[in-house]
C-alpha cells in the first residue's frame, strides 16, 4: 500500500538549496534526508500564523488522490522569501519539494515550490529563520 | 525640444521626488531590512546621538534563533522542570505531536526575555521624559522601561513581560534590569526554563547613528548554575523612519485551526497502521 500511496511521488534526492528549518519544529518530526517532490493540484492556500500551509491533491498512477498538507513558515518570513498571500489559487498545478513527516502522514515541510508559470521559490530567503552559527 | 520645456520637466520631476507624499522610502507592511543591509559597510555612519535610542531597529537574521540557545548547566530545580517541557527544537526536541511549547502551539505570549531571544524582529524604540518604550513587531507587543529612577518592585505579581527599569551607564549605553517574569514562559525554542528568581540585564549600546548593539544576560540561580549570555552584542540596524511594519499576531483561533489540520493529517498515518 505504501508504494502505491507514494506512487506519483518522485524522490528528489539532496537539493543544493541550503534552507532554514521551520522555527517551531526541528528535524525530529521530518525526514530532512529524504526529500520528496510532489506534483499536485492546489485546493487551498492558508496564509496565517503560526505557519502557512498549502493543501494539494496528489494523484497516483491508479488515479487515487491523496490530500497533502504542505507546511511553510509564518507569513512574515515567507514574505521575505518572495511568497505572498495571493500566490496560489485552487486549481493551480504546482510542484512541491518537501521534508516528509517520518510517520508517513501526508504532511511535510516545504523546501521549494514551482508555480504554474515555472517560477521556483525557496522556502526562506533573506532574513528568514536561520539557525545561528555555533 | 524647447529648452524651457526641458527645464520645466526637470523641475516637475524634482518636485515629485522631493514631495513627502511620493517618497520612495515610504512603504507599507515592511517585514524588515534586506539582508544586504547587514554587510560590513556600516563604518561610514554618523556618530550616535547622546542618550537617544529612538528609531526603528532590525537585527535581521541575527535576531532570530529558531533552535534556541546553549544555556549554562541546569540546577536540579531546572532538571525537574524540564520533565514537563517538550520543545520542538534544540537538544531535547520531540516530534511534532508531543510539542507543548506554549507560544508555538497555543499562541501564549512569548513573554520576556523570549521576545528578544527568539524572534527579535523589527522593533521600534520610543523615548519619553521618564520611559523608554519598546514596541515589538513580533506579537505586536510593547514593554515599558522606567527611567525615572524608581527601584524594581520588592514583591511583584508575575507578569508575562516583567517589570523593567533602565539607567544610562554612559551617553550611549542604556542598561535595563527586568524581574518578575511568569514561570510559565520559556526562554527560547529549545525549552530552556526559568524560575521566578530570573533577573535579566539588557545592554543597549548605540555604536553610531545606524547601529545599536544588544547584549542580554540571564541570571537565574534557581535554574542555572551560573549566569549566561544568549545575546552578545547583536547588531541592530536603523530602519528608515517612515517604515510601516507588518502586523504579526498569532491568534489562538489560528493556532487551533493549524493544530486541527496537522492532527487530522497525522491521524491518516495512524489509521493506516
Amino acid at each position: 500500500m505504501r508504494h502505491k500511496f507514494f506512487g506519483m511521488i518522485l524522490t528528489a534526492g539532496p537539493l543544493v538549496l541550503a534552507l532554514p528549518l521551520v522555527a517551531h519544529h526541528g528535524a525530529a518530526s521530518f525526514d530532512v534526508a529524504n526529500l520528496r517532490t510532489l506534483k499536485g493540484t492546489v485546493t487551498e492556500w492558508v496564509w496565517s500564523n503560526p505557519h502557512c500551509f498549502l493543501k494539494i491533491d496528489v494523484k497516483d498512477e491508479s488515479g487515487a488522490v491523496t490530500h497533502w498538507v504542505v507546511e511553510t513558515q509564518n507569513p512574515t518570513t515567507m514574505t521575505q522569501g518572495g511568497w505572498s498571500r495571493r500566490m496560489f489559487k485552487p486549481g493551480d498545478e504546482v510542484t512541491v519539494t518537501l521534508e516528509p513527516n517520518k510517520n508517513g502522514a501526508p504532511i511535510g515541510l516545504v523546501r521549494s515550490v514551482i508555480l504554474p508559470n515555472g517560477q521556483k521559490l525557496g522556502a526562506g530567503g533573506a532574513g528568514s529563520a536561520r539557525p545561528p552559527e555555533k | 525640444m524647447p529648452r524651457r520645456f526641458i527645464v520645466s520637466i526637470v523641475a516637475s520631476m524634482a518636485a515629485l521626488i522631493s514631495s513627502p507624499g511620493l517618497s520612495l522610502a515610504q512603504t507599507w507592511d515592511s517585514a524588515g531590512l534586506p539582508q544586504s543591509a547587514f554587510g560590513p559597510s556600516q563604518t561610514t555612519s554618523a556618530p550616535a546621538p547622546r542618550r537617544d535610542l529612538s528609531g526603528i531597529w532590525d537585527a535581521g537574521s541575527a535576531g532570530i534563533a529558531p533552535t534556541g540557545h546553549v544555556a549554562s548547566p541546569f540546577t536540579p530545580w531546572a532538571e525537574e522542570r524540564l520533565k514537563d517541557m517538550k520543545p520542538g527544537n534544540g537538544p531535547r526536541s520531540v516530534t511534532e505531536q508531543f510539542i507543548n511549547d506554549p507560544l508555538n502551539t497555543l499562541c501564549d505570549p512569548a513573554g520576556f526575555p523570549r521576545t528578544v531571544l527568539y524572534e527579535l524582529r523589527p522593533t521600534q524604540i520610543v523615548q519619553t521624559s521618564n520611559q523608554v518604550l519598546i514596541l515589538y513587531m513580533y506579537e505586536k507587543r510593547w514593554r515599558v522601561i522606567w527611567t525615572d529612577g524608581r527601584q524594581l518592585p520588592k514583591d511583584p505579581d508575575p507578569r508575562w513581560y516583567g517589570y523593567s527599569v533602565g539607567r544610562w551607564e554612559d551617553d550611549y549605553t542604556l542598561v535595563v534590569q527586568t524581574i518578575g517574569m511568569d514561570e510559565r514562559t520559556w526562554l527560547d525554542n529549545a525549552g530552556n526554563p526559568h524560575s521566578f528568581d530570573l533577573r535579566v540585564e539588557e545592554r543597549y549600546h548605540r555604536v553610531n547613528r545606524d547601529t545599536l548593539e544588544l547584549t542580554v544576560t540571564i541570571n537565574d540561580p534557581t535554574a542555572y548554575t551560573k549566569p549566561w549570555m544568549p545575546r552578545n552584542r547583536v547588531p541592530l540596524k536603523l530602519m528608515p523612519p517612515d517604515t510601516d511594519l507588518r502586523e504579526w499576531i498569532c491568534a489562538p483561533s489560528e493556532a487551533a485551526a493549524y493544530r486541527s489540520v496537522v492532527d487530522s493529517q497525522n491521524k491518516l498515518a495512524t489509521d493506516k497502521k
